[in-house]
């Protein structure tokens, strides 16, 4: 319930963020404080410094950028859910981000800091997989842009090193692309057990490409390559079921109280095949 | 809804029978109620505590000098260090034999910890913060010892044990025997035998526990804690402090819930005090969630072989039940006594002639066990109406035909288990409940679900109950070992002008005490509600009474409030007769007022009285001053609602997937004194064993480590996961109470987990499904239908 001490400081700028983090060990940044506050009031996070980025204006927009939508990192999530930008060409995102936690929670967490943050069990991360995304990151260097499938790490940990600051998501304008997100809570604020993020691209009634992220499947967001390879150049009638049965191939699920390993593996069937379904159809 | 019967002398009125709004909630809802944490006095440290993180462990050393040096830290002790502070252990109330195994339970362990939480050290500080810090600096030598959590596990042989000075981990064994049972059984055309296994289940009110103990400058010691006792908190803690009864005053300001966590003493209430005398400053200790989680009692955790005889057409003849019940690693208050609040009822609302009961209580390594709203009855009602259900399979009848040829007709009822159950019309309510669910057109949507080989099947599920409360007849409780009486007090003072205080025994967590007490007394007065105050949960304030738990506050509470409310009259007639000059019985009186027979004019009211009776100017012969009056009531009996409930939950046979979609119960609570308040119990009840049936499980793993120590993974549901309930009542006015009430706290939790999972277990019995585990989990879901699967692919 009570954090054990730190400093606190507030960044007046993402350089002045940067420059906070490199000045001490174990600095954390704070956004919209959902992953980091109970870390801390648990004592399980022990940071020297908490950096507060919550005040940076300029890292919260949704902008047109040509092929693709530029999302600041530190949008929260309700502002992803609204912004027409993302409900025209990229809609997997803006309905997911309407699937986080609860409205407060959606109105206080970003989507920079769900991503940074490299929960296997968060919604976006699969999305982002899924989209094949870029993500613009700013360290002492400069700024440096790192495509998703190289973002996700280990457990809990990113692309963004110690003295770095996510500052921009671009998400692929979907076009003709079918989507779909689908996740299975007990309670409807729940982390996902299992989530399934499918985006694909159809050619003459067949899957011409597919790309699938995992959610909770394993100790880092995933995807479930063995399931998108064998569906190109499946006929789109018959492909979904296809796909699903090789979704969990190569994915090491977690075993908890909310569902064992085993039991993960084949929510991720039962949930591919029905997000392929609607991909497909979509 | 039906007006059944009406009791002989019940009140109706202005007040009675209306949803007068909650009086509580314009403080509670605008933030201006006191909770203990909300309290600061001067001079105030604060309590933190070194918990064991190990479930089974020898503490071989306390090093507390490093947390004694730290910043703003006031003591550091260990539970050695606090022994000579108590002059007992933490109690146990309900010793339920005379062989039982009662282990000393010391507020601080000294030789062993016993469970994950188990307090070994405490750290006062000047600030909270400061206290936590320190308490990571105690340095605490253990040597783990083996574990044991699994409750049957616990009772065989050569388990680790849990108490060193006993030779086994059987507290107590606790039999019932009525009729012949065996016989019975030889002779039964139909058995069933099942096994079900009732979760443990963590209470999690929405406040947690809070204490601040404040010393006085001449050996009084104040308490303020969250808890439903304060009364039973006096009497024990006196004890356990070795103090004069009379220096102790304990106070339950608001209180955020219980659910009987907080019909408890616990170690942190008792070492409060006893710091406080120590230091000689008030030291305050409130509850983290995660500490909740583990030293805050857990409820149920118990096995269940029931058995039921029957005759072909379905008539059961005898039953027999034998539970193994885990206690935890200590008795609390009345751990050893929750198997037997259901013990009566195995039998349900059924004609059953041979009855047998038996329970087995086993100390595991887990946080202790002891009331959790329903106590010992949602596990009895569980196990009965789950056996019914498999009855109902085996004879292929339906359910509820099965029911209706078993229920107990006449009233007032002695059951073969030995009570007399008060009044019910347990088909009334079936019907009812049948006809809001409109039974057929249920099954029909079922069948149709059936036949298309739908992804997302449709269970139905019934529970039909009943269920002892309002706790209880002392010379009953008395007669099982209960230490304590079950009867309550209240006062009833008109002050001069004209508004009334009534002072109650029992003490308020969210029941509504403060609104429903005042109907009742400004119904027979003939006041404004809003001209009665309700002052509660401060034993300096109010008569000795026996708190709130049991759903008692209203069956055993309310009749004392009335029966007070009954000797103010009774004054205020003699003053009246006194000053109208008219013999008492040519007095009549309505709506608060006296007149004389044929002439209304002439007349006073009770508001008059009060004044009269406070300048005394002008009173009879020997009548005393003052009008107010204390009456003191014992139960004759239990009180027993009853009634149906309906669940249909759509279950989704890929993933596993178990949702509730309807939720329909019709209960006979007696009479009804405010429809909105007990529509408010039902609903919260109900969405208690939902839970239990569908989402909450305390989890240990082997090793005695708590698997679901946060509200993470302690799934209890929110609005989200529940339909709207439709609710409705039926009547019978309990005969063994001036105002025909029956508790009602407890009905929807007890009756709600049977329904759930009867429903569960319906939805998937076409593919070959005979049972499900609670609470019915996805991934039980799932492994019950392929195991299903397989049966039907080898036959």
């Amino acid at each position: 319930m009570i954090p054990a001490r730190f400093e606190y400081d507030v960044a007046e700028s993402p350089r002045h963020a940067v420059e906070l983090l490199g000045a001490v060990e174990d600095a954390k940044l704070l956004a919209g404080g959902h992953s980091l506050i109970p870390l801390l009031r648990l004592r399980f996070a022990r940071p020297t410094l908490v950096v507060d980025i919550g005040r940076l204006e300029e890292l919260s927009y949704v902008r047109d950028a040509g092929d693709a939508i530029a999302i600041g990192a530190l949008t929260r999530h309700a502002d992803v859910v609204a912004a027409p930008l993302l409900q025209e060409h990229c809609p997997i995102v803006s309905t997911t981000a309407g699937l986080i936690g609860d409205p407060q929670v959606r109105h206080r967490g970003t989507i920079g800091g769900s991503l940074a943050h490299g929960d296997p069990a968060s919604d976006l991360p699969a999305v982002m997989l899924a989209l094949g995304a870029e993500l613009t990151i700013l360290g002492p260097e400069g700024e440096r842009t790192v495509g998703i499938d190289d973002f996700f790490r280990g457990v809990f940990e990113t692309a963004v090193g110690a003295d770095e600051l996510l500052t921009e998501i671009r998400v692929p304008k979907l076009g003709q692309r079918g989507w779909s997100y689908l996740k299975f809570t007990r309670r409807a604020q729940d982390w996902a057990t299992v989530g399934v993020a499918a985006v694909v691209r159809r050619d003459n009634g067949a899957v011409a490409d597919a790309r699938i992220g995992l959610t909770n499947m394993g100790a880092t967001p995933l995807r479930a390559q063995a399931a998108e390879q064998a569906l190109v150049g499946q006929p789109a009638a018959s492909a979904a079921a296809m796909g699903a049965a090789l979704v969990a191939d190569g994915a090491s699920p977690p075993s908890d109280t909310h569902g064992s390993a085993e039991f993960r593996a084949h929510l991720a069937r039962v949930l591919a095949r029905r997000a392929l379904e609607e991909a497909i159809g979509r | 809804m039906t007006a059944v019967e009406t009791g002989p002398s019940r009140s109706s009125g202005r007040w009675i029978g209306t949803s007068v709004p909650r009086r509580e909630d314009y403080k509670l809802l605008t933030g201006q109620g006191t909770f203990v944490e909300n309290m600061t006095v001067p001079g105030m440290v604060y309590l933190a505590l070194v918990r064991s993180p190990y479930a089974h462990a020898r503490i071989v050393n306390v090093d507390t000098a490093r947390a004694a040096g730290a910043e703003g830290v006031v003591a550091v002790f260990s539970g050695a260090d606090l022994e000579g502070d108590f002059a007992a252990g933490l109690p146990c109330a309900w010793p339920v034999t005379e062989d039982i195994r009662l282990p000393t339970h010391r507020p601080l362990a000294t030789d062993k910890a016993r469970y994950a939480g188990d307090g070994v050290a405490v750290v006062i500080a000047e600030s909270r913060a400061a206290a936590k810090d320190a308490a990571e600096l105690v340095q605490v030598e253990y040597e783990p010892l083996a574990a044991v959590v699994d409750v049957e596990a616990a009772a065989a042989d050569g388990a680790p044990r849990v108490h060193d000075e006993f030779d086994s981990n059987v507290s107590y064994v606790w039999k019932l025997e009525a009729g012949e049972v065996d016989q019975a059984f030889a002779g039964a055309a139909v058995t069933v035998k099942e096994r079900y296994y009732h979760p443990r289940l963590i209470p999690s009110a929405m406040e947690p526990r809070g204490v601040l103990a404040q010393p006085g400058p001449t050996g009084e010691l104040t308490l303020y804690s969250s808890t439903q006792i304060p009364h039973i908190l006096r009497v024990t803690l006196s004890m356990v402090l070795g103090m004069p009864e009379a220096k102790l005053r304990v106070v339950a300001p608001d209180v955020g819930g219980g659910f009987g966590s907080k019909v408890e003493v616990y170690a942190e209430e008792a070492l409060a005090l006893a710091l406080a005398k120590r230091l000689g400053r008030p030291v305050k200790w409130t509850e983290e969630r995660s500490e909740g989680f583990l030293a805050t009692i857990h409820g149920r955790d118990v096995v269940q072989e029931m058995e039921l005889a029957a005759t072909a057409d379905g008539v059961v003849t005898a039953v027999r039940a034998k539970v193994t019940a885990a206690m935890g690693a200590y008795l609390q208050l009345i751990t050893p006594g929750i198997p037997l609040l259901g013990a009566w009822i195995y039998g349900g609302c059924y004609d059953v002639k041979a009855y047998s009961f038996e329970a087995t209580g086993v100390f595991t390594n887990a946080t202790p066990t002891d009331a959790y709203r329903g106590a010992g009855r949602p596990e009895a009602t569980y196990a009965i109406e789950r056996a019914m259900d498999a009855l109902a399979r085996k004879l292929d009848l339906d359910p509820v035909e099965l029911r209706r040829r078993n229920f107990i007709k006449e009233f007032p009822a002695t059951i073969a288990s030995g009570l007399t159950i008060d009044s019910g019309d347990y088909d009334a309510s079936l019907d009812k409940a049948l006809e809001l669910l409109d039974y057929g057109a249920a099954r029909k949507e079922q069948q149709e679900r059936r036949e298309r080989g739908d992804v997302k099947q449709l269970g139905i599920g019934f529970s039909t109950y009943n269920e002892m409360c309002g706790l209880a007849p002392s010379r009953i409780l008395g007669a099982i070992r209960y230490v304590a009486g079950g009867w309550d007090a209240a006062t009833v003072r008109c002050l001069p002008t004209g508004t009334v205080q009534v002072l109650a025994g029992t003490s308020p967590h969210g029941q509504g005490h403060a609104t429903t007490f005042a109907q009742i007394v400004a119904d027979e007065l003939g006041l404004d509600v809003n001209d009665v105050e309700v002052l509660h949960g401060d034993t300096a304030v109010t008569p000795l009474g026996m708190d709130t738990y049991g759903s008692r506050s209203l069956a055993v509470g309310g009749i004392a409030i009335h029966n007070a409310t009954q000797k103010v009259v009774d004054k205020a007639r003699t003053i009246a007769g006194h000053q109208l000059e008219a013999s008492v019985d040519d007095l009549e009186y309505a709506d608060g007022r006296f007149s004389v027979k044929g002439s209304p004019d002439r007349g006073m009211t009770v508001k008059e009285a009060a004044f009269a009776a406070w300048t005394a100017h002008d009173l009879p012969d020997d009548l005393e001053p003052g009008l107010e009056a204390t009456a003191v009531y014992d139960p004759p009996n239990f009180s027993w609602p009853g009634g149906a409930h309906v669940a249909v939950v759509e279950v989704d046979t890929q993933s596993g997937d178990a949702r509730l979609v309807r939720y329909i119960a019709v209960d006979d609570v007696g009479a009804v004194v405010n429809p909105a308040i007990v529509d408010g119990q039902v609903h919260g009840g109900i969405a208690q064993g939902v839970a239990a049936a569908l989402y909450e499980e305390a989890v240990y793993d082997e090793e005695g480590n708590l698997l679901t120590g946060s509200l993470l993974n302690y799934l209890v549901p929110t609005a989200a996961e529940l339909p709207a309930f439709e609710l409705a009542r039926t009547e019978t006015a309990s005969p063994t109470n001036a105002l025909g009430v029956k508790g009602v706290g407890e009905t929807g939790t007890i009756a709600s987990g049977a329904a759930v999972a009867n429903a569960v277990v319906d939805a998937l019995s076409a593919l070959g499904v005979t049972d499900i585990q609670i609470p019915a989990t996805p991934e039980r879901v799932w492994r019950a239908l392929e195991e299903a699967r397989l049966k039907e692919a080898r036959s």
